[in-house]
């Protein structure tokens, strides 16, 4: 009977304080973890941002379905024959544990059988990758005019000597050279639907600092709005001009001066222009109103 | 309080008493040495890392912790990855969960050697930490990559990252397991493998009905020298199977957390410990039926004390 009565007495005390000890730790527990997941998650979502000189592996899915299926696991570095990828670390600024390249550094080479991508155990790398060419590991961009040698009329274009899809990713387009008034300016220009970001350019430009970059592709390049029309494009795609041709001109006109609609434009009569400066300041004035109808 | 429990009449070799650590540590350089072969000699037996590799060109193996993070993100993924991890799942459920943690895990290494060396320098500050902390985080990493659509876990997680760092290139890596170490050393007695790697927590989990486990068959032979509980990194593990057999508990260690190290077996003198299977937890299984042995009172206080501080 005292067994019995002391019992349930002798574990009544240790079970209030157990059940306070319990909560007490639970909620320090708790709020531990919940401090710990807050501060990783704005790490995350902080650290998910890429640096715009970081260029991920051919075939590397948008950047956040990237981050969600790469596993981290380095095979894709493993396989590449050029050293180009490697694995950031604690201290660099992409994403911990995740394959990048720097072009600068070492640029990709596009090998044809794509070997990071069959590499890659998780699909992070798109495995319908089948042609290197249409990879889009970032764009490139030639953003410092100043400094391009080809700009200043140099014949350098070591960029475009370099590019693997020469005369398609990058081409020369010819521009008068107005300071010499008599030469013309190579200028490089790369094509957005055939660079596929590989670096070489980039690697390549003589400069200290390279003139032409890779960059991401939203970051590169612009966007022309929807309802744009481009006249010339437009004419080419209906066989004919999409305007009426001018009306003949009824402009006022100096005496000895005609208009050519067909594009040369002001027709000057240097053997009929009258005196510049009459007289009568007034017929200055009133010149040519006597042939309005 | 040592000299005490060393003083047992020990007739076992010096192999018996050291070869699971021994093999344990075989083990663990094992697997980096298999991945160093690579890069360091250019023999490619296996590529990749923990998180997922390739074995001689055919056996794909991956963690089925950050792919499960990954599936929680919201992604697809190849099926490489996908029978990497069924592999991985179906190797460590058979042989136990926590075989990872003790025999693969890089930072065990690490932390093993904190705590060697918390105890050489005679450190006694502990931070009391709940042991089921590692549940909470493992639950909060999980809902960090449902939220954060990365696994975000992998950010801070420093078996990956001590591996990788081994592997690919440390960078400042290293401060980050610098910090585990310092945390087991001076803050925690087995604070972070045994207390909050969400990564452990996840293998306990997987590893929960694992057929293969220690046992302590011969339990009637306890002197209660208390050397397991010393060595144990999860001595909460071993109190039901050793001392349970008045409340008619079986001498199976059926505790998830158990990381199947097999170093109560190398210590105890008694021969207490054996690898077995979760089978036939019968009560009263064991050599010898006689009760607990007659050990003075003073073991018994030992033990009292022993116990509170663990």
């Amino acid at each position: 009977m005292s067994d019995s009565l002391g019992k349930p007495a002798g574990r009544a005390a240790p079970k209030k304080l157990d059940r306070r000890r319990f909560l007490s730790d639970t909620a320090k527990t708790g709020c531990a973890v919940l401090l710990t997941g807050l501060g990783l998650g704005a790490y995350a979502s902080k650290s998910a941002a890429l640096p715009v000189q970081a260029l991920r592996p051919p075939g590397a899915r948008s950047e956040d379905v990237f981050l969600g299926t790469c596993v981290r696991c380095g095979l894709c570095v493993r396989d590449c024959p050029y050293g180009t990828l490697k694995l950031a670390t604690l201290g660099d600024d992409v994403l911990i544990g995740t394959p990048y390249f720097t072009a600068r550094d070492v640029p990709c080479e596009m090998c044809e059988d794509i070997p990071c991508v069959a590499a890659c155990p998780t699909g992070a790398l798109n495995p319908d990758l089948g042609d290197i060419d249409d990879a889009r590991m970032g764009l490139a961009a030639l953003i410092n005019q100043e400094t391009c040698l080809n700009f200043q009329g140099l014949r350098c274009e070591v960029c475009y000597r370099e590019c693997p899809l020469i005369g398609e990713a990058i081409t020369l387009e010819l521009r008068h050279n107005q300071r010499s008034g008599k030469h013309a300016l190579f200028i490089p220009t790369v094509h957005s639907d055939s660079c596929t970001g590989c670096g070489k350019c980039e690697r390549v430009c003589v400069l200290p600092e390279a003139a032409i970059k890779v960059l991401p592709a939203n970051i590169a390049m612009g966007q022309s709005a929807e309802h744009y029309r481009w006249g010339w494009e437009e004419k080419e795609r209906a066989h004919k001009s999409l305007v009426k041709p001018d009306p003949r001109h009824r402009y006022n006109l100096p005496e000895g001066i005609g208009y050519d609609n067909e594009g040369v434009g002001l027709i000057q009569d240097k053997t009929q222009l009258p005196e510049p400066f009459p007289e009568n300041p007034l017929d200055s004035l009133n010149q040519g109103s006597k042939e309005r109808p | 309080m040592s000299t005490l429990s060393k003083t047992t009449d020990n007739q076992r070799n010096w192999w018996l008493r050291q070869r699971w650590l021994l093999l344990r540590r075989m083990s663990q350089f094992a697997v980096l040495a298999l991945f160093l072969l690579g890069p360091l000699a250019g023999i490619w037996l296996i590529k990749g890392s923990l998180n997922s590799s390739l074995t001689l060109g055919v056996l794909p193996l991956t963690d089925p912790f950050i792919l499960i993070q990954s599936w929680l993100a919201g992604r697809q993924f190849g099926t490489q990855a996908l029978l990497g991890a069924l592999i991985v799942t179906g190797f460590y459920f058979l042989v136990g969960g926590r075989v990872y943690c003790a025999w693969v895990c890089p930072v065990n290494v690490v932390t093993d050697t904190a705590h060697w060396l918390r105890n050489r320098l005679g450190l006694r500050g502990n931070t009391r930490i709940q042991a089921n902390t590692r549940y909470w985080l493992l639950g909060a990493s999980m809902l960090l990559a449902l939220l954060t659509g990365i696994a975000a876990w992998e950010l801070v997680n420093p078996v990956s990252t001590l591996q990788r760092g081994l592997l690919f290139g440390m960078g400042t890596s290293w401060l980050l397991i610098l910090a585990v170490f310092l945390f087991d050393l001076a803050v925690s007695r087995r604070g972070w493998c045994g207390h909050l790697c969400p990564m452990g927590a996840f293998y306990s989990l997987l590893g929960k009905y694992s057929p293969l486990r220690i046992r302590a068959d011969g339990r009637d032979a306890c002197d209660k020298c208390m050397d397991c509980f010393d060595v144990c990194p999860e001595p909460q593990v071993i109190r039901p199977a050793l001392f349970g057999k008045k409340d008619g508990t079986g001498p199976l260690i059926n505790e998830a957390n158990c990381t199947n190290c097999g170093r109560c077996i190398d210590v105890c003198s008694k021969e207490v410990f054996s690898f077995g299977t979760r089978f036939n937890n019968k009560q009263s299984f064991g050599p010898e039926q006689a009760g607990i042995n007659p050990s003075t009172e003073f073991k018994a206080e030992q033990f009292k004390q022993k116990e509170a501080r663990i």
